[in-house]
């Protein structure tokens, strides 16, 4: 596998603030790279850099070898977070707009169908609604049929049906063999599109790999969630809480207030199962579910909120 | 190639930005009903009649104190300086005087073209000035809507020209527009320049409609070459657009935008002479006068429509207009900033 993206030590600094910390990875060539991290970790800031839209204060960054040159301006597609189109300008106005500024283009019929604009491309950008919007911003991203896509926090706001639509045309995307970078704070996303997974906070890297080997690596155990009564209290507070939960790493078991459930980790379901019952607990109403990227950034990332 | 792409990438954004302008109808509107209305209003505000009917400017009225030409009624009578006699004699050329009248050597001038004139002579005849010998000169009469209206032309531009590029680049770089800009290969100077040949296009074919508008509605004097003209109003467009650059250079909030501009536009509007002759004003304050574009741009319409002057009179309005766009242009490309 080719390398076409190397960051190397990036540093940004804003003020007081150190958005990023000398972050490293490579991107191979043909993967889905996914940016996690809460808000304020540092996602958009190393993104903007690796665009080239931010420079950063230390550190280098290489597209297919070459530093960050007009080659790359024209050979990468783009979508923002936030980006406004000029107003008063049509759908189809704006795709022809950024057609216009490369030299290579994709086939803009393709595009159209690819990202279902037939509906609204005589439509005013001013006037779309949040999905249409979103599949016009990838559509522009495209447009130069580029080696390498950027997509920061692409779903955010969006409706559900929404979301698997653009999904849908991720996957499109991926299937064309064209590099993706995205960030995103849905964990569902990320499990959902990305080959590697890089976990950031406080401007730092602090987990990576793919989704399979980031859950195994952290957890060895399974959720499971009972139905809330009172034998199930007496078991939990006084029999050895190592029966319940097995040997895992972090012993812990919670009151879902919501639902009144109770939820406890272990490593063993068999043991665990046991001792439930031994206690008299009723098992109707039991769930297993596995470890999800949901409990690993809330492991790694903490439970207290962000700005 | 790499010359074609630029150009490619020049007038697809000055053609996005055409189609912004041309389609935002409000702003279009008001782009042309403004001054329109300002100079309909001045030519009304300005002609109605006066109790005194007729004004006569006298020089030297000791000389002949008894004259009882001075006791008919509805005249105004100014005590002039026998110093401004010559600016009292253009006055009566204009119409903007009736008769002078000089009571030390008995003389009296009055415009051949003007019926005032001619019935103040018949009553100053007839009322004791039979000695007083007739001086003619002649002129088309100068309202002062005539006046006005190359400043407004000028005044409607700056307008145009500072918050249409300086409030647009900045509302682009608030919503994210510069930011999508700046991911391509498009450059700060092609996206400039687009910029601000749309607006300079926009504000001739603007001012163009405005002064046929005007001409139809109340007619006004047009003396000198059309050609000079244009040559002007597209120079002063041109400077005044690059002076909105500077605004747009780094200016995050539109706010802030907005501010500014009324710091440039409202001193040029009050101090340009465009309402009134900066004659009367202090001597410092004609020279500060001299820094803004919109001075040069009505004093050298001014002079092309009322007094007909050729290129050579309005030279150094023409050269200050081009140093000032030069100087405005390099320090606002240099200073723009995506972001």
């Amino acid at each position: 596998m080719s390398l076409i993206l190397q960051a190397k030590q990036l540093h940004k600094q804003f003020k007081q603030l150190k958005a990023v910390n000398g972050v490293s990875f490579d991107v191979e060539q043909g993967i889905c790279l996914g940016l996690l991290g809460p808000n304020g970790a540092g996602k958009t800031t190393t993104v903007e850099m690796l665009e080239g839209i931010k420079r950063p204060d230390k550190g280098s960054i290489k597209y297919c070898g070459e530093p960050l040159d007009e080659h790359f301006k024209n050979r990468a597609g783009i979508m923002f977070q936030s980006t406004a189109l000029q107003d008063f300008i049509t759908v189809e106005e704006s795709l022809v707009l950024f057609q216009q500024f490369y030299p290579q283009i994709a086939d803009l019929q393709q595009i159209i169908e690819d990202c279902a604009l037939q509906d609204f491309l005589h439509q005013e950008t001013a006037k779309l609604s949040g999905g249409q919007r979103q599949r016009v911003l990838l559509a522009i991203a495209l447009i130069n049929d580029p080696d390498i896509i950027f997509l920061d926090e692409p779903t955010t706001g969006l409706d559900p049906q929404a979301r698997h639509n653009f999904w849908q045309l991720i996957h499109k995307i991926k299937r064309q063999n064209k590099t993706i970078v995205l960030t995103t704070h849905y964990m569902d996303e990320a499990y959902e599109l990305c080959d590697q997974i890089i976990i950031m906070d406080h401007g730092e890297i602090i987990a990576e790999g793919t989704s399979a080997e980031l859950l195994s690596k952290h957890f060895n155990d399974v959720v499971m969630q009972i139905p809330h009564s009172s034998e199930l209290d007496s078991v939990l507070s006084s029999s050895a809480p190592s029966k319940i939960n097995g040997q895992t790493k972090h012993s812990q078991s919670y009151i879902l207030g919501s639902h009144n459930r109770v939820e406890i980790r272990t490593s063993d379901v068999n043991e665990t199962v046991k001792a439930l019952l031994a206690a008299n607990v009723s098992l109707s109403g039991l769930q297993i579910r596995e470890r999800t990227l949901d409990d690993l950034f809330l492991e790694l990332t903490g439970k207290a909120l962000r700005q | 190639m790499k010359w074609g792409m630029r150009g490619q990438r020049f007038i697809s954004v000055l053609r996005a930005r055409n189609r912004e302008f041309v389609r935002d109808r409000s702003a279009l509107a008001w782009n042309i009903i403004f001054p329109l209305l300002i100079i309909l209003g001045f030519a009304y505000a300005f002609t109605g009649d006066s109790l005194d009917a007729y004004k006569v400017a006298v020089i030297n009225q000791s000389g002949d104190a008894q004259l009882e030409f001075y006791s008919t009624k509805y005249i105004q009578f100014i005590e002039t300086p026998a110093g401004q006699k010559n600016q009292s004699i253009n006055k009566v050329k204009r119409h903007q005087l009736n008769m002078l009248l000089d009571a030390q050597t008995k003389r009296y001038w009055v415009n051949d073209s003007s019926p005032s004139g001619y019935l103040l002579e018949k009553v100053l005849a007839g009322s004791g000035g039979g000695e007083y010998k007739k001086q003619s000169v002649s002129g088309e009469q100068v309202r002062y809507v005539d006046w006005l209206i190359p400043g407004v032309l000028g005044m409607n531009m700056m307008f145009s020209a500072l918050f249409g590029v300086g409030y647009v680049v900045v509302r682009y770089r608030k919503n994210g527009v510069l930011k999508r800009l700046q991911a391509t290969p498009l450059t700060a100077l092609e996206f400039l320049t687009a910029q601000v040949v749309s607006r300079l296009w926009l504000i001739m074919a603007i001012t163009i409609t405005v002064y046929i508008g005007c001409d139809l509605l109340i007619g006004f004097v047009m003396r000198g070459s059309y050609f000079n003209l244009l040559l002007v109003f597209t120079l002063g467009a041109f400077s005044m657009i690059s002076m909105g650059l500077i605004v747009a250079a780094r200016v995050r909030s539109e706010e802030m935008a907005g501010g500014l501009l009324n710091l440039f536009s409202w001193p040029m509007m009050f101090l340009s002479g465009v309402w009134f002759s900066l004659e009367g004003l202090h001597p410092w304050v004609q020279k500060l006068a001299l820094i803004f574009p919109l001075t040069h741009i009505t004093q050298a319409a001014r002079g092309i429509m009322m007094d007909g002057v050729g290129l050579s009179a309005i030279m150094p309005n023409i050269l200050a207009l081009l140093a000032m766009s030069i100087i405005f242009l390099l320090l606002g490309v240099r200073l723009f900033r995506w972001e």
